[in-house]
């Protein structure tokens, strides 16, 4: 097994991107990526792109053949990946995986949504998808709903508050302020979330990542090569994946993220890690509940006290462990299947060096945690400069 | 400015889009589901006793071992977590802000579901439940009605 | 062969609007209407309810009362003016729902405010004939009203069924007698694709109403050679607090006979539950050997009168709440949320 490298990476602005359509945006990222690596597009020899619902937001499917089309790459093999929310991660892994085993040597992943061309509620229609549709969907839950009952669970049982919650959205909008790719850029305090409004209670509006278009694109390479082409490698030292319940009802409890906790700790027993190694993670906040419940997850607090954990400051920039630097999910936007593949960009930057305000110092090692669904799927990677 | 044909044809696109068409109001799924959603039918292991709603094809844990038979869900429970919903999926619009619940029945199968008919104060965690037959569904003027299970709090 | 009722169930949805809230929407003196027409408020369903899910409702109490396996039921009518469907039958609803199975002759009935009653008759006889041991006939309605006219203040929701079987050991109240009393009259009707109905004002009391139920009650009277004072309880159509009243008083029954079985001053007019509910009511107190005169009536028009006697068997085989108690768990709803809940508003 061969060790793997990122050592290119583009994406598309990430917002309400009225003027590109779903090819223009994977076209952009995938190209972006190429000449930011120095290689070029004769060299790629797969594609592995993530994409959750383009079915439901845009009526296309056979994203694979689409992404290679767009990028002038066929014949090479291409092939979507979906996982819901974790698509980009899950193609992430599929690219490395690719990679390492020796099967292909240089491979495009990409991940890509457009969620705006339907209106939001056909939009919250489609993101049901994620969840068990027939006894979920069904009954009028949609994806608000699952985190607040796990959230009014995590509350019940640990007292996080509503204010904790709030505070990872004000850390990530903050974040998001630095990130020129960043959906939004405008700070906001923790009375603006406080009285945003309920959309499903206790989580408000800004709890709630938003719906966003985006496309972010990655080039693997095996680092060997990767070392000679260019000085900015990042190596992938650890990639895992775990699945649990499709549907919430069928969850050991509601409080924890148990495919998030197993994938996790096998990133580390990959690496030869411990937690506290961790320079900084992306992690997956499509609701602020779902930050709090990551970094127990990930080990970098104990279960219960990822609020108190957050209050504290302790995952701002300057903090013990920067969470979501990039802006996260809720600062950042949330195109569903480019999210997974943003995280490993901003990871790409900051090991660089290349995160401007949003700096992380003496970054060692990065992480980045993708979650689909209310949690069944969960895929963890761990990088550190080659 | 799109030309006529082209808007009819964005309008039956966007039909589609909007969810006419769509699973949710597949009428085989539906009634392929009825003694699941109207008399919470699941089925159990007669060897172990684990119930499974909706019924299982494959016990996870037994995989093969025992067989499995369908059974009606206890109408009983009680309330683990829940939440009250102000802006509801497509279908749900209207009918906002209602309550869902994941809730545990009395063989221990949890089920997500709405709270409905209970004072809100009394709409909280450990409250006991039971089930009604309600409507889930009632969008469309001349399409099928979804029924199905809702529960509401009992003293 | 005795024949009569196994087991009963009635069901009236939890909100409320009373008399006077509506008539203060229109204008309108809402003491006075309330007092004229002797209803004090009227039942409503949530959106989610309709007469499907409280037939559901009411087969599930039903079979809970009679102690027997659904499978065992032969035969299932539902009677409604608000069926949820035009096509489709309520009935094969309320069959998968608490699972019968598919040996059952089912069909859905109307005749206005008698639909319910009807039923009996069909599965009493179907029962009598040894083609079924047991049938289930339902009287339910979500009542529609128009907004602004008079019936608005009584159309109400709600809906009671009756199990009818044949051992003697399980009956609760011998069915001893039925006839009907059938004409052809415009009172009130509704039109298929009309989302209200329309009445004749007035003409809905002397031809309509009282000639049915008054000649039904005699008829029956005479046939079983009784009289008022043989009976403990009366039940008749109330569409009204007050048309039951006048009934009893010029057939000769005392305002005590009728009291327990006059629901619609608390739930309004059930329609096609109407006197289900009424009976339902009066089985929830009755005692051994009481003997019960019920009288419907359905605009078009027709009564359907049946003479019933209370058997030993009621002791262990009533309502687990009686109804009157189970009104009391009731919330009140302002005539906004009304017609919300009623749907009165086009687009929604």
């Amino acid at each position: 097994m061969r060790s793997v490298s990122i050592v290119g990476v583009g994406l598309t602005k990430f917002g309400e991107q009225w003027e590109k359509s779903f090819k223009e945006l994977i076209a952009e990222a995938g190209i972006k990526a190429i000449q930011d690596s120095g290689l070029e597009r004769k060299d790629v020899d797969a594609v592995y792109g993530g994409c959750m619902a383009s079915g439901r937001f845009v009526g296309q499917e056979h994203i694979g053949a689409l992404i290679a089309d767009q990028l002038g790459l066929n014949p090479v093999p291409s092939t979507r990946v979906e996982a819901a929310c974790a698509s980009g991660g899950v193609a992430l892994r599929m690219g490395y995986m690719a990679v390492a085993s020796g099967i292909h040597d240089v491979v495009a992943v990409g991940g890509v949504e457009k969620m705006t061309e339907v209106s939001t509620e056909d939009a919250g229609f489609a993101l049901g998808g994620a969840g068990d549709q027939e006894t979920e969907l069904f009954v009028g839950a949609s994806f608000p709903a699952l985190y607040a009952l796990m959230a009014r669970k995590h509350m019940k049982k640990f007292g996080t508050t509503e204010e904790q919650m709030a505070s990872v959205a004000v850390k990530n909008h903050g974040n998001a302020v630095n990130n020129k790719y960043a959906q939004f850029h405008r700070a906001i305090t923790i009375d603006n979330v406080m009285n945003s409004g309920y959309v499903s209670s206790p989580l408000k509006l800004l709890d709630c990542s938003p719906i966003t278009d985006g496309a972010a694109a990655v080039l693997l390479m095996p680092t060997e090569q990767a070392k000679k082409i260019n000085d900015k490698a990042v190596e992938i030292i650890a990639s895992t994946q775990a699945s649990d319940t499709l549907a919430l009802a069928d969850r050991e409890n509601l409080y924890e993220t148990k495919a998030a906790k197993i994938a996790g700790k096998q990133a580390y027993e990959q690496a030869g890690i411990k937690p506290t190694d961790v320079s900084f993670a992306e992690v997956h906040d499509c609701f602020t509940i779902a930050e709090i419940m990551a970094i127990e997850s990930l080990g970098f607090c104990p279960l219960g006290e990822g609020g108190k954990f957050t209050e504290q400051g302790n995952t701002q920039l300057s903090g013990q462990i920067p969470i979501n630097t990039s802006g996260g999910l809720k600062g950042k936007g949330h195109p569903v299947g480019a999210t997974g593949v943003a995280q490993a960009i901003e990871t790409y930057l900051q090991l660089n060096g290349e995160a401007g305000k949003r700096q992380v110092k003496d970054a060692e090692i990065g992480m980045t945690h993708n979650v689909g669904g209310s949690g069944a799927t969960a895929v963890v990677h761990l990088y550190k400069k080659a | 400015m799109l030309e006529a044909q082209e808007q009819q044809q964005w309008f039956i696109y966007t039909k589609k889009l909007r969810g006419e068409n769509m699973v949710q109001n597949s009428l085989p799924l539906h009634w392929r589901k009825y003694p699941e959603r109207y008399r919470l039918e699941g089925n159990i292991n007669e060897e172990t006793g684990d119930a499974f709603f909706p019924a299982r094809v494959v016990d996870p844990k037994q995989g093969r071992k025992g067989k499995l038979v369908p059974v009606e869900m206890p109408r009983t429970g009680k309330i683990i977590s829940l939440t009250e919903v102000f802006v509801g999926p497509q279908g749900f619009e209207k009918e906002t802000p209602y309550f869902l619940a994941l809730i545990e029945l009395e063989n221990k199968v949890k089920i997500l579901t709405q709270i409905v008919d209970s004072p809100k104060e009394k709409i909280k965690e450990g409250a006991k439940v039971k089930k009604v037959f309600r409507k889930i569904s009632d969008i469309d003027e001349e399409g099928a009605i979804a029924y199905g299970y809702k529960f509401k709090v009992v003293n | 062969m005795t024949v009569g009722i196994v087991g009963y169930g009635a069901y009236v949805p939890k909100k409320r609007i009373k008399v006077e809230e509506i008539a203060k929407v229109w204008k309108k003196d809402g003491k006075k209407i309330s007092a004229g027409i002797g209803v004090i408020e009227k039942a409503l369903g949530s959106w989610d309810e309709d007469t499907a899910t409280i037939s559901v409702e009411i087969a599930r109490k039903a079979l809970e009362v009679a102690k027997i396996n659904a499978k065992e039921i032969g035969a299932l009518y539902v009677g409604s003016e608000s069926h949820p469907y035009a096509v489709k039958p309520t009935s094969s609803i309320v069959a998968e729902a608490i699972n019968t199975g598919t040996e059952l002759m089912a069909a859905d009935l109307e005749f206005a405010c008698k639909a319910g009653t009807a039923g009996i008759q069909m599965v009493y006889a179907e029962v009598k004939a040894g083609m079924i041991n047991y049938g289930l006939a339902i009287g339910a309605d979500t009542a529609q009203g128009r907004p602004g006219d008079a019936l608005e203040f009584t159309a109400g929701s709600g809906g009671a069924g009756f199990i009818v079987g044949n051992k003697k050991e399980e009956i609760i109240a011998e069915i001893n007698e039925t006839i009907s009393f059938t004409t052809d009259t415009p009172d009130f009707w509704r039109r298929q694709h009309a989302e209200f109905p329309s009445h004749a004002g007035r003409f809905t009391g002397e031809p309509a109403y009282f000639k049915h139920v008054l000649n039904a009650a005699k008829n029956i009277m005479e046939k079983t050679k009784t009289k008022p004072s043989d009976f403990k309880y009366a039940v008749f159509h109330q569409p009204n607090g007050k048309f039951p009243k006048r009934a009893a008083k010029i057939l000769g029954f005392t305002p005590e006979q009728i009291e327990q079985g006059l629901m619609t001053p608390y739930i309004g007019n059930t329609y096609s539950g109407a006197t289900m509910v009424g009976l339902a009511s009066v089985l929830d107190v009755a005692k051994a050997g009481d003997k019960i005169l019920a009288v419907s009536y359905g605009s078009g028009s027709g009564s359907d009168a049946f003479i019933l006697t209370v058997t030993e068997n009621i002791k262990n085989k009533r309502a687990k709440i009686p109804l009157l108690k189970a009104i009391e768990d009731k919330e009140y709803v302002d005539y906004s949320e009304y017609i919300i809940h009623r749907k009165k508003i086009k687009t929604l």
